[in-house]
């Protein structure tokens, strides 16, 4: 075990999960501690938003996981990441009880406000904290497994696998949508009051959703460079540059695909089940085509293939997100969003990270003694060839 | 006593109504009389008017009536006078045909309510059936039918004997037949010829007036009334599939349109490109601003509106793509993916800058004449707009065809296509038609675009709602040629609304989503793959 994290862990990586560990920490810590008022202060709309941007990185994570090392582009990574929250949601609106606005102390209000006879069977068991964190990582999954198998199977690559995941997150859009799906409709779950007998709008509630949120990227973070560094994580990589020539090696491609995909499906469901008690609603909307591709944006901003760039991008865009559309800028937001996607593309395919990275290397071994160069080539994680 | 005082006074303007109404028949004859009974404004009053008026022989029964349907015979409570506005404008005095120069302000229209409106029906019916207009006739000829008045059986049988239309002819037969179905002393013999002609009527109102037939019936007529219902059933469950499918051909026509600029842009260049929609978008919008410069400006030539807009339109998002192609997807060659994302980034850019130009509500664009109104053929009914969509898209797959056959460009795009390293170092200049193709899949996004602004709403919105669509028609056609693409958008529009009544509007569509994920286990590359070893590049 310990050479695992040896292994995983370079320079980088380690300032990284310090400051993630730093700001989950002090974060909450001044929220609650500190008088309000005072410059050090974090106030809690604050610390709610950075635990919404937490979440999206883990999301950005694990599409890192699939497209910067496995070339599995999904532009369907929105519905997992939805699926998690909607398996929270259920819980938080199991949790309201006969606190609805019709008291009903088993069915939720839009189920009354529809005339559901009775609970629906797939509601069963949310009721319970340990079967709803158990669905936040099985439901999506399942869904991966399943639609990775058929996938990989039959060897539907690149744009191909790119469209039919933006079939499928749309096509659970458009199911989600409907009120006798039995997820509340367009109004999706709200209204939520407790998690775990704690008040959801209180702030120790937020500060420690806030800690959990970090404290999940952080172990997500060391999950996924624990593969990349791995003999598997190697496999995915040559599968990223040569799927065929890995092929004929004698690997067996699909399997590995479908693992990461899974994985990768499972990670987003956590960010999902996060992020809904800190926003207090999940409704079709993240089923959206555009937010999954707007998640694979994030990554291609950060970096692709150096997952602490992927958890970078998703704050920094959704930071200037939230500065952009709350300002006098707001109707230029979609400009600057296109235009990211454009630019970055064209002229920053590495990223921020990446691109830091083939300026910063250089430098370093040039300085350093030759021995230190070699060491870096043994790392093992390249950076990802572009062409396809 | 109090009581007995309100009671008598709210007797009073009763008697006074019934002064007037015995005494005013004594003023004028009865068809005088007749009009004037709609100044009443009691609905058994004008029940008896319209009895009257319809059976008079009056010449202006017939004007009078139908200016009661359409809510423009006007009466006035105080003068006891009825006016009336004739559709061309002209305002008459109803009782005598006179011209007036305007109705005065205390009169009211004369009120309706539903059974009122059915005698109504009723006699318009009966006074058409002997119009000198043979559409007039059979549509006389059709509310008897709805209808089946009793009363009307000698007016139809006369007018039966003098037909001479054949459409006429069989219009009254029917008409005859429902009669006497319902008709108490008709005898058996009578009822099931009548039921026979009902049933090979065979349509929805034929229908309606077999499972009307209710009550004691002899059990032979009781018999063939279900037996008639059961195939006249039978009957329009086919129609109606006949209708599911024009509805499917007509969807698929749309999809097609959406979709085959795609397949050339994704064909040749394996490309995807995100900003499809977006293209047919800005077809959209340069149909409203040629509306708008027309409207302005040239008023009388609404009706060539759209074919301006047509080459306008294809030359509009034909620039814009190739201006996109030359600036962003040129340096993106051979990484597919982040042209998928630059494209995305595109569409977003495009979207918001018509959002800012023309503001993000719907924009109205005009249907002109040749492409309003709809026909029947059978049971179903086609609409022209829907029609001539069908037509422009056929032309629009059949030139697109042609021109990849037997022009140069159509030449070095199939050569592209088929191996573009082999038909660089043959000494076709790639770069140049990539900047074609891309150009004219743009541009065929903007004559959909054209199409589309008929039946669809233009707002900035419009192409993200076919682009799903379109990637899923190109994905189960597959891009090994345009056949691929047509057989794919004409499978997934029928597919589509064969589903529709069987599982709703929103499963049917995600049945299809599912389907086609399916369908691409099966065959990864789409029904209409390339072969050879380009594919496995």
């Amino acid at each position: 075990m310990p050479h695992v994290l040896t292994r995983s862990l370079d320079r980088s990586a380690t300032v990284f999960l310090l400051v993630v560990a730093a700001v989950g920490i002090l974060v909450p810590l001044s929220n609650l501690l500190l008088p309000e008022g005072s410059p050090f202060q974090v106030p809690t709309y604050l610390m709610s938003l950075f635990g919404k941007y937490v979440c999206y990185a883990i999301l950005a994570l694990s599409i890192d996981l699939i497209w910067g090392y496995c070339g599995i582009l999904s532009l369907g990574h929105g519905a997992f990441f939805a699926l998690g929250g909607y398996a929270m949601g259920m819980y938080l609106m199991r949790q309201i009880g006969s606190r609805g606005v019709y008291g009903n102390p088993i069915l939720p209000d839009f189920m009354v406000f529809l005339n559901y006879p009775k609970l629906p069977w797939y509601w069963h068991g949310f009721d319970m904290f340990w079967y709803a964190a158990l669905m936040v990582l099985l439901v999506p999954g399942v869904l991966a497994f399943c639609f990775g198998w058929l996938a990989f199977r039959s060897r539907v690559t690149g744009v191909y696998l790119s469209i039919i995941t933006q079939a499928m997150t749309y096509a659970l859009l458009l199911a989600f949508f409907r009120n006798d799906f039995g997820f509340g409709g367009n109004n999706g779950l709200t209204d939520f009051k407790d998690i775990l007998g704690f008040n959801v709008q209180a702030e120790s509630t937020r500060a420690a959703l806030y800690a959990l949120s970090c404290l999940a990227l952080i172990v997500g973070f060391l999950l996924c460079r624990a593969i990349v560094t791995s003999k598997l994580g190697k496999v995915l990589i040559a599968i990223r540059d040569a799927e065929s020539r890995t092929r004929f090696l004698g690997y067996r491609v699909e399997s590995y695909k479908l693992f990461v995909f899974t994985l990768s499906a499972c990670m987003a469901g956590v960010a999902g089940a996060l992020y809904v008690p800190q926003v207090g609603i999940i409704n079709p909307g993240e089923f959206a085509p555009g937010n999954s591709i707007e998640a694979v944006i994030w990554v291609a901003v950060g970096g692709r293939g150096t997952l602490i760039g992927a958890a970078l991008g998703a704050v920094v865009v959704n930071y200037a997100k939230t500065v952009f559309t709350s300002g006098p800028l707001a109707p230029y937001w979609l400009f600057m969003l296109g235009a990211l996607f454009i630019l970055v593309t064209l002229l920053l395919p590495k990223g921020i990270i990446g691109t830091f990275n083939a300026w910063w290397e250089p430098w370093k071994a040039q300085r350093l003694s030759p021995n230190a160069e070699s060491a870096a080539r043994e790392d093992g994680v390249s950076e990802p060839k572009m062409a396809e | 006593m109090l009581t007995n005082v309100v009671r008598n006074f709210r007797a009073l303007p009763f008697a006074i109504l019934l002064i007037f109404a015995t005494v005013l028949p004594v003023l004028a004859g009865p068809f005088e009389d007749a009009v004037g009974k709609f100044a009443n404004d009691e609905f058994s009053d004008t029940e008896e008017a319209v009895g009257t008026i319809a059976t008079g022989g009056n010449p202006l029964a017939y004007t009078i009536i139908s200016a009661l349907q359409d809510g423009r015979l006007m009466a006035d409570p105080e003068t006891k006078k009825v006016y009336l506005t004739q559709p061309d404008g002209k305002i008459i005095d109803a009782a005598t045909g006179e011209a007036v120069a305007s109705i005065p302000d205390s009169a009211a229209a004369v009120r309706l309510n539903n059974r009122l409106r059915r005698t109504v029906e009723a006699a318009l019916g009966g006074l058409t059936l002997l119009s000198p207009d043979p559409a007039k006739r059979i549509q006389a000829a059709q509310s008897v039918f709805k209808t089946h008045d009793e009363t009307m059986l000698p007016v139809i049988d006369g007018a039966l004997q003098k037909e001479t239309n054949k459409g006429a002819r069989l219009a009254f037969t029917e008409a005859r037949a429902a009669i006497l179905l319902f008709k108490e002393d008709a005898t058996d013999a009578e009822k099931l010829e009548a039921i026979a002609t009902i049933k090979a009527r065979g349509d929805q109102e034929a229908l309606a007036l077999l499972t009307g037939l209710t009550g004691e019936q002899p059990p032979a007529i009781a018999r063939a009334a279900a037996a008639a219902t059961s195939a006249i059933q039978s009957n329009l469950a086919l129609w109606s599939m006949a209708q599911n499918a024009w509805y499917g051909l007509s969807l698929g026509s749309v999809l097609l349109l959406a979709a085959i600029g795609l397949a050339i842009t994704f064909g040749v260049m394996g490309v995807i490109n995100m900003a499809h929609g977006e293209m047919v978008m800005i077809g959209a919008y340069v149909t409203f601003v040629v509306q708008e410069v027309i409207r302005t400006s040239y008023p009388g030539l609404f009706d060539y509106s759209l074919l301006m807009a047509v080459p306008l339109a294809f030359i509009v998002a034909g620039a814009i793509g190739i201006l996109i192609e030359r600036t962003i997807i040129r340096f993106l060659y051979g990484r597919p993916l982040e042209t998928l994302l630059a494209t995305w980034g595109l569409s977003l850019v495009l979207q918001q800058a018509v959002r800012t130009m023309f503001g993000p509500t719907n924009r109205e664009v005009g249907n002109p004449s040749w492409m309003s109104g709809a026909f029947e053929v059978g049971q179903i009914t086609i609409t022209y707009n829907r029609l001539w969509i069908l037509c422009f898209t056929m032309a629009v797959f059949a030139i697109l065809l042609a021109m990849l056959r037997y022009t140069s460009l159509g030449l070095e795009m199939r050569a592209v296509t088929q191996n573009r390293r082999m038909a660089a170092s043959m000494g076709i200049a790639t770069s140049r038609v990539d900047a074609l193709t891309f150009g004219l899949g743009s541009g065929i996004a903007g004559i959909a675009g054209v199409a589309l602004s008929q039946i669809d709403n233009v707002s900035p919105n419009l192409g993200q709602s076919y682009i799903i669509d379109s990637f899923m028609v190109v994905v189960f056609g597959g891009v090994g040629n345009l056949w691929g693409t047509l057989v794919g958008a004409f499978t997934l529009g029928i597919a589509n609304k064969f589903l529709e009544p069987v599982a709703g509007a929103v499963l049917g569509k995600i049945a299809i989503l599912v389907l086609i994920i399916l369908f691409i286990q099966k065959r990864p590359r789409g029904l209409f793959a390339l072969k050879g070893r380009a594919v496995e590049a």
